[in-house]
């Protein structure tokens, strides 16, 4: 790794490595990108690119409920899960990263512990609690599991960026006659204000993308989420292939994953990264 | 199980008024509490609360009531026949032969994967951390795996290798390779490897970028070779993100569950601990039989965890109380 890094030659083998990483990573996105695209005279053919395009397949899915109402349930569901779970997380982890007391030890253990939980242990008595409850099927049914295990994620992440913060400042707020509530809420929360968003992006990637509970914990249209509509996705007749309609949604629930990653890039970066050493 | 107690208890003790037990230790020269420091720990307690409830009450009591659950014979089919039937299930389990081919498909594909996608994955940290042109794009791309909805990937990867539709179908000749058991399995893992690599790559990438740049140029002074720096200097200094990587992966593989789902619904006997249990408990409304798979899978993860941890020994997140005041 001397001088000869910024070689031509160099520069050319890593250019290639980089060309090899880009195309494994996109393809299979850009596969089921060009399917949601063809004519369902060309949807077979086997092609990578669409011989003919059309719009059709969206037409299709925008105009049935099953969808519709699936795309209310994720972007609410996720919403509301991602809120939650990033305040509860922020007040935890800056008793964590910020304060000394008894019991913060257990804390980051019960977070290890839920981050390694397998979640499927979770879903026979959660089907069967929240049946009892009268949450089954419905959003907190989902968003209660949401937040449970974005809870961890989220303390690692924001603790990390908490301790990265300036201590002084805190300091000299109390200093200025500041209580520590104060502190918090005036000094360190925007300051904090990156990390929590960038933790913001995580979880909500993670609650979107979750099947598991979603496919476990629902039964109808009330809160079914995209990723389990897909799965039950059918032509509008029995002989219709519903490929067209699956690729479409697929898209469709891929484009808010595309533009985190386009604009956050950094940020997502540096917030798995620092979550997971540092914490 | 113990340290899930003890934040009950620190939560409990913090009560309406975080009435904190004053220190008896009031021997003399050593100062009570200060009002500043009780006021720290009160705030801490209030602020850790409700996190370490909603965990807890998602988790600790469920899992208790499963095992409550798995000692019953319960199938909402026939509500009428539920009695205790003490460890019936678990030999019911444990003596089918579904059970232990489920459980040699999920063994066989968290051990391919996670061994493939750290040989992969800490070529693309090496990749991501060091290429000198475009490594924002490179960056960019890698999390879209990371990213994407696996279940859109697995449809994508299901259409691709669908005879007739798919680019790839008759990449190994005629046929339908997702209905024959090996290519399926093969397919599966493939899914698994290109959604997860990039994970496991970023949580290399931050070891990475904790060996000292020096000490790579004085190993290159010194005559190393690349493969020397790399298994000499690197290795070593990576070696507790590496496990944290590799504690992660084995865990989540060892959840597979989605990709299955979708690209074979576990026909041909592809089918994991986790579609085992979820076909049991969602398609047959079994929670005895559910509940008791669910019991073992924990007390698999259980084991694989607790393995790693006497690994980590003390590198284990979380170990270190750097976050302590002073």
């Amino acid at each position: 790794m001397a001088a000869s890094d910024t070689t031509v030659a160099a520069k050319w083998r890593w250019g290639l490595l980089d060309v090899v990483v880009v195309v494994f990573a996109l393809v299979p996105v850009l596969w089921i990108a060009s399917l949601s695209f063809k004519t369902t005279g060309t949807l077979t053919d086997g092609n990578f690119v669409p011989r003919e395009w059309t719009l059709d397949n969206y037409r299709t899915i925008f105009s049935t409920n099953q969808f519709v109402r699936a795309l209310g349930n994720s972007i609410g569901i996720a919403l509301i899960a991602t809120a939650v779970a990033v305040v509860l997380g922020t007040m935890a982890a800056y008793a964590v990263a910020r304060l000394d007391f008894p019991g913060k030890k257990a804390l980051v253990g019960v977070s290890l512990l839920i981050a390694m939980f397998p979640q499927v242990s979770l879903v026979s008595p959660l089907f069967e609690i929240e049946r009892s409850l009268g949450l089954f099927d419905t959003w907190p049914g989902l968003i209660l599991p949401y937040i449970t295990f974005s809870l961890p994620l989220a303390i690692y992440t924001l603790s990390a960026f908490f301790k990265q913060i300036p201590w002084d400042l805190e300091k000299a707020a109390k200093m200025d006659g500041a209580t520590s509530g104060q502190a918090f809420r005036r000094v360190i929360a925007p300051l904090a204000a990156p990390g929590v968003f960038t933790t913001a992006i995580l979880v909500f990637i993670f609650c979107w993308n979750d099947f598991l509970f979603a496919i476990s914990l629902t039964s109808t249209e009330r809160s079914r989420t995209v990723p389990v509509a897909l799965s039950f996705f059918t032509g509008e007749s029995q002989f219709e292939d519903p490929t067209g309609a699956i690729c479409a949604a697929a898209v469709v629930i891929t484009i808010p994953i595309i533009l985190f990653v386009l604009f956050f890039q950094r940020r997502i970066v540096s917030g798995l990264t620092s979550g997971a050493v540092k914490g | 199980m113990s340290t899930e107690t003890e934040t009950a208890t620190a939560v409990d003790r913090a009560g309406p008024t975080g009435a904190v037990p004053a220190p008896r230790r009031g021997r003399v020269g050593r100062p009570t509490l200060s009002e500043g420091k009780r006021a720290e720990r009160r705030l801490g307690w209030l602020l850790c609360a409700p996190a370490a409830l909603v965990m807890l009450a998602v988790t600790a009591y469920p899992i208790l009531y499963s095992v409550w659950l798995s000692l019953q014979r319960f199938d909402l089919k026939f509500p009428d026949e539920r009695e205790f039937v003490g460890l019936a299930n678990y030999v019911t389990v444990l003596t089918n032969d579904y059970w232990w081919t489920a459980f040699g498909v999920t063994m066989l594909i968290t051990v391919v994967t996670v061994a493939v996608e750290l040989v992969l994955g800490m070529g693309l940290a090496v990749v991501m951390h060091r290429t000198i042109v475009g490594r924002g794009l490179v960056r960019t791309s890698a999390l879209i795996p990371y990213g994407i909805v696996t279940v859109v990937a697995a449809f994508s990867w299901r259409y691709a290798w669908t005879p007739g539709t798919g680019y790839l179908a008759t990449l190994f000749g005629e046929g339908a390779p997702l209905t024959e058991r090996a290519s399926a399995l093969a397919i599966i893992m493939l899914a698994e490897i290109w959604k997860t690599t990039p994970f496991m790559a970023l949580l290399l990438m931050a070891g990475l970028a904790l060996v000292p740049e020096d000490l790579l140029k004085a190993a290159s002074m010194d005559g190393a070779t690349a493969w020397q720096r790399f298994t000499r200097v690197m290795l070593p200094v990576m070696k507790p993100a590496i496990l944290v990587a590799l504690l992660f992966r084995t865990l989540d593989a060892f959840r597979v569950f989605d990709n299955i789902f979708v690209l074979t619904a576990g026909a041909n006997e592809t089918s994991s601990v986790s579609m085992l249990a979820y076909n049991n408990l969602i398609r047959g409304l079994n929670l005895g039989i559910g509940s008791t798979m669910s019991v073992l899978i924990f007390l698999a993860v259980a084991i694989i965890a607790f393995v790693f941890v006497k690994l980590f020994g003390t590198a284990a997140p979380g170990s270190t109380d750097e976050g302590g005041r002073r």
